[in-house]
């Protein structure tokens, strides 16, 4: 039985896209048979971010609808071998992934995955609720920032009541805190949130910390998850974060700024 | 704290006000969180059926959840309106 994994955040903008491309796409290296889903309908965007746009056909409100079945819909990626894409429709109708629907489709990838990755709309309307519900495992994205830290935390209340293992009562949703776009020379500087302000605001056990890089936008200007640019520190901080999230060990990085050089190190305090 | 610092104090740390902003916040949105949203809805239908028999106005009637151990209470007061008033409404309505 493949695991339902939700990406979200309630805010918009702090990565949810790029960190579901990079998570799918991590997985899917690891040989792990992997499908993202977009959930944010009328504003498809996830199949830019993987760089299949052109090859979207069919999508899932066609599926639901059963205008199409399952294997027309899937975009199989041309890069990495276990690893499809899954495009939502750009109709406005956001309430057009009924739950019935929704469901069937979830049930029929369970069994031939071994990952869902399903990509949160923002928000906390009917969109994102529907991408959590089947949720066996969140990854929470969040913004070392107050608006995104207290939208978190709205949607960790809604992760403990309104899926369907909180329905069912069962074994609560896994949650895993990602915090990106983080800048370790300003929470040096004492002006942004640090990790550990942020876990203990929240109190998710940390995934990992995704610097803020130049590379992210190269990556989606180009439509390559930013995992598959193992030179940029993202692409090597969601590489840890992968590893993280299937058991393994590894400590974390960027946590503290980069000495430029020794002098800078000596004297930097005084200076700053 | 170095010779620097002594001659040009900080201003707090931004991002130590963002935090104690946020602890106070989300503190109090996590109290409101845990109750259940019938609540509204049942003082709606409460007062509705109160009104049938006692002139009540919206404020005059209040639903509450408290804890008292380890069971929830549900707390309804109803706020009688004066005797005068009464008198009137019966005048009115016979």
């Amino acid at each position: 039985m493949g695991k339902v994994i939700v990406v979200t955040s309630g805010k918009g903008g702090v990565g949810k896209t790029t960190t579901s491309a990079a998570v799918a796409t991590g997985l899917a290296l690891r040989g792990h048979r992997t499908v993202v889903i977009d959930f944010d309908v009328g504003l498809r965007n996830l199949d830019l971010v993987m760089g299949c746009e052109r090859r979207v056909v069919f999508d899932f409100i066609n599926v639901i609808n059963g205008d199409a079945n399952l294997n027309q819909a899937l975009i199989r990626d041309k890069r990495i071998e276990n690893l499809y894409v899954f495009p939502t429709s750009q109709t406005r109708d956001k309430d057009a992934l009924k739950r019935d629907g929704v469901d069937r489709v979830m049930t029929e990838l369970k069994k031939t995955f071994d990952y869902i990755i399903c990509d949160s709309p923002a928000g906390i309307e009917h969109g994102a609720l529907t991408a959590l519900y089947h949720a066996d495992s969140a990854i929470i994205v969040t913004n070392p920032e107050v608006s995104s830290v207290r939208d978190s935390d709205r949607i960790i209340g809604m992760l403990a009541s309104k899926t369907r293992r909180a329905e069912k009562r069962e074994k609560p949703v896994e949650e895993h805190l990602l915090l990106t776009r983080y800048s370790p020379e300003r929470v040096r500087k004492g002006e942004m949130l640090s990790v550990d302000d942020v876990k203990e605001i929240l109190s998710v056990p940390l995934l990992g910390i995704i610097p803020e890089s130049e590379t992210v936008l190269k990556a989606s200007n180009t439509g390559m998850p930013v995992i598959l640019d193992a030179d940029s520190p993202a692409g090597r901080a969601y590489e840890d974060a992968v590893a993280r999230f299937l058991g393994e060990q590894r400590e974390m990085r960027f946590v503290m700024p980069e000495r430029k050089n020794f002098l800078r190190g000596w004297f930097g305090r005084a200076a700053s | 704290m170095s010779l620097f610092d002594f001659f040009f104090p900080k201003k707090p740390a931004s991002a130590a006000i963002a935090k104690e902003r946020l602890q106070i916040v989300l503190a109090h949105e996590r109290a409101g969180r845990d109750g259940p949203d019938f609540l509204p809805l049942l003082q709606k239908e409460l007062l509705a059926v109160v009104a049938k028999y006692i002139p009540v106005k919206d404020d005059m009637i209040r639903v509450n959840l408290g804890k008292a151990g380890t069971a929830s209470v549900l707390e309804i007061n109803v706020e009688m309106p004066g005797a005068k008033m009464m008198k009137g409404m019966t005048a009115a309505t016979a």
